[in-house]
């Protein structure tokens, strides 16, 4: 009798604790720039340059998947690549969703963080696996990079344990030849250009720029789509890209679009 | 049996040895040390959770230092004649909230059986809320040598390193100061200075994992008190730069908080944790190591170890030898003849302990210095003498020929000379310090006669060293340790 109660004291405490995500609303782009003032702004305007350092700071951003992992140990090379490519909505690889876009994602839904206690026990019940509402941001980013954290942390309840994905365009006149992708992520992450997989960090790594750079290769003329992929247990969630010529010095001759 | 017996020993002695030119000896376990202070001849750090370690001769640490309040990762300075202690009292950590509080409080000293043991209360200085970038643990202090203002710098992984001002002779907060972001994501920073820089350390990598941390100590400087701390390739650590300054050495893994103590001009440490050395159960343990400065910026330097080196006089480069004959090298003459051309070539020798040792005096010689041609009478065995104690960082050495039991020895004219044999005597034993720029000082830990005089091995002339006043000015004051490698 003791363990029912308690089990149905759990599954109470679950559901009190996790409002139905799958009815997650998409809040307003007012709300979106109140939540997000100092880190994001919503985007306004067609296209951006990157800034005078090449970081690109424009991207649509998916709120975060909850892949509740307690700890940054886990990030091995394998196990990321095979975390971020499992297939969490179509296309994830290949499309360019759109401001506001919804996508299905079947996840571990985790309770709300506890501001004001400690860690959850590691054996503290989750509701299990859900379908959830998650939504693209078009985002300008008010510092050099995107702090994926207040985006989670300010926009919904899931914040250590997560899953990021980013797009981008860079639109170039002519083919821009010899040169990489800069990134700096917190914490395990991969990069593509046009499709390609250029970038994998893994392990418990805090965000510095520059820390990993792709092959060289050519932007070609017109539009080239970057993705990113971030992962974290617990932690500041953020990444930072840019391109760098064969000097290391920053590329900016391009716009920055999401269409 | 008895042979087993003796090579069983042997091994241990020489595991002993290796450990020890490396780690703190007695019971170095601690987690995030703070800065080692100096407290009436005895040394201290405090760590996570309270108490700390304490040392009469900054080699053999026992536990026993006292600080209330527990919590995380202290810090502790002297200003004036009392002591200030920074501890943070941290909040949900990993995964929970991040509301973190820096406490400072005061002591007239630092040893918890004299009368005067007394801590004032904490007070708070510093802290951040449940969900802001910021979480107030892993203080750091800071005395500015050229304005005498006091700096507090707290922060982790989670979001911005910040720096606070404190009143040096409250060690309250700054009234109306505002906390600055100065750095992010990373952990136990703490601010130095020298030569007209500031340099804000700080430990990257992941903590509290044994030995799969990848804690790794950085740094980065600024002509300001306040920053941008840019990195040795232009990097501001608030973009997540930083030079480094030590990682992982083989057994043990896992550097981070860094503290420096200065010994006087020119000899400097650094003190922080290993989070695991695998000499000792994998246990997270104090480490001191010299501090060099290297183009302006710090870095760690290595324990000496055990083995065979030549000892160069940073004077003229001649070598440290025991006062013997020259004995001529048989063979070696090829030369640059013509008739060599065609001749096979082959490998000569080089000459052996055995091939001189015969002619050498039976008592003590004199040392001196001369041309360094790789001769058994310069080959000089470097050895930790655990048993003998030690000094901040490292254990006495005996310093004998290769091959024997001659020992380099103080005499009591304060002249340097080769005893027929090691004694154990404290005349015989020499401290060993890597300087700030990379050369060593040589010092016995005893001159007969002469117990005052802090006397180091100087060479006066380009030929003669002796014992005399060491002066970090001076390359007659320094000396270098090149390896013996008899297959090269």
């Amino acid at each position: 009798m003791r363990k029912t109660i308690t089990i149905l004291s759990f599954a109470l405490m679950a559901i009190l604790c996790c409002p139905d995500a799958s009815a997650q609303k998409n809040p307003s782009q007012k709300e979106i720039a109140a939540a997000l003032q100092g880190y994001f702004t919503p985007v306004k305007t067609p296209a951006a340059r990157p800034d005078d350092r090449g970081f690109i700071r424009r991207w649509l951003l998916l709120d975060p998947i909850s892949v509740p992992n307690r700890t940054n140990r886990v990030f091995t090379d394998s196990y990321t690549r095979e975390s971020i490519l499992h297939e969490w909505f179509p296309g994830q690889l290949s499309k360019i969703p759109k401001d506001g876009e919804r996508e299905r994602v079947e996840m571990e839904v985790q309770p709300p963080v506890n501001l004001t206690a400690g860690r959850p026990a590691a054996d503290t019940p989750v509701p299990g696996l859900r379908k959830v509402n998650l939504y693209w941001h078009a985002l300008d980013s008010d510092v050099f990079f995107q702090k994926l954290f207040r985006m989670a942390a300010n926009l919904g309840n899931t914040r250590y344990g997560v899953l990021f994905w980013g797009v981008t365009i860079v639109n170039c006149e002519e083919d821009i030849e010899n040169v990489r992708l800069a990134i700096g992520a917190n914490n395990a992450a991969m990069f593509w250009v046009n499709g390609e997989e250029l970038i994998l960090v893994s392990g418990d790594r805090h965000m510095n720029i520059d820390n990993a750079l792709s092959k060289r290769i050519t932007l070609k003329k017109g539009r080239n789509v970057i993705r990113a992929a971030v992962m974290n247990g617990p932690g500041m969630s953020e990444f930072c890209a840019r391109f760098v010529d064969e000097e290391g010095r920053p590329v900016t001759n391009f716009t920055v679009t999401l269409e | 049996m008895r042979k087993r017996l003796t090579v069983a020993t042997l091994t241990a002695a020489a595991t002993l040895s290796a450990v020890s030119a490396y780690a703190q000896v007695g019971s170095p376990f601690i987690h995030d040390p703070s800065t080692i202070v100096e407290c009436d001849g005895k040394y201290y750090t405090f760590g996570t959770g309270g108490g700390g370690l304490i040392s009469a001769d900054g080699w053999t640490w026992e536990s026993g230092a006292v600080r209330p309040g527990g919590g995380a990762a202290p810090d502790a300075m002297k200003i004036g004649d009392r002591y200030l202690v920074a501890y943070s009292a941290t909040g949900g950590g990993l995964g929970g909230g991040h509301a973190g509080r820096i406490l400072t409080m005061w002591n007239k000293t630092l040893d918890p059986n004299s009368p005067d043991f007394e801590y004032t209360e904490a007070v708070e200085v510093a802290h951040s809320l449940p969900d802001e970038d910021c979480d107030a643990i892993d203080v750091g202090l800071f005395l500015d040598p050229n304005t005498g203002r006091l700096w507090c710098t707290y922060g982790t992984y989670y979001g911005n390193i910040r720096q606070v001002e404190l009143d040096p002779m409250t060690g309250f907060r700054v009234e109306g100061n505002e906390a600055i972001d100065i750095a992010i994501d990373c952990e136990a920073t703490t601010m130095i200075y020298r030569d007209g820089w500031y340099y804000l350390l700080g430990t990257h990598g992941s903590c509290c994992d044994g030995a799969n941390s990848t804690y790794t100590i950085y740094v980065g400087r600024s002509r300001s008190v306040n920053g941008p701390f840019y990195d040795n390739v232009g990097r501001t650590m608030l973009e997540g730069g930083g030079k480094k300054v030590i990682s992982s050495e083989r057994r043990r893994i896992g550097p981070g908080h860094f503290g420096r103590f200065v010994i006087q001009d020119g000899i400097e440490k650094m003190s922080f944790h290993f989070e695991a050395d695998l000499d000792q159960s994998g246990r997270s343990v104090l480490a001191i190591r010299p501090l060099l400065w290297v183009d302006g910026w710090p870095v760690a330097g290595e324990p000496l170890l055990k083995g065979s080196y030549e000892i160069e006089s940073q004077r003229n480069g001649y070598a440290l030898e025991a006062m013997v004959d020259f004995v001529r090298t048989q063979g070696g003459m090829g030369g640059a003849s013509r008739n060599a051309s065609g001749q096979a070539v082959v490998k000569v020798e080089s000459q052996k302990l055995e091939d001189v040792q015969d002619s050498w005096p039976q008592g003590t010689v004199k040392a001196m210095c001369n041309y360094y041609v790789d001769r058994p009478w310069q080959r000089w065995t470097i050895t930790p003498v655990p048993e003998a104690g030690g000094y901040l960082g490292g254990p006495y050495y005996k310093i004998t020929i290769s091959g024997t039991d001659r020992a380099l020895t103080a005499n009591a004219l304060a002249e340097v000379e080769v005893a027929p044999a090691f004694t154990g005597a404290p005349n015989q034993l020499w401290r060993i310090d890597q300087l700030t720029d990379g050369n060593y000082r040589i010092m016995p830990k005893e001159v007969p006669g002469h117990p005052d005089c802090n006397y180091a091995l100087i060479a006066i002339g380009d030929v003669t060293p002796t014992l005399a006043k060491f002066d970090f000015n001076s390359d007659n004051s320094k000396w270098k340790f090149r390896l013996y490698d008899p297959q090269n």
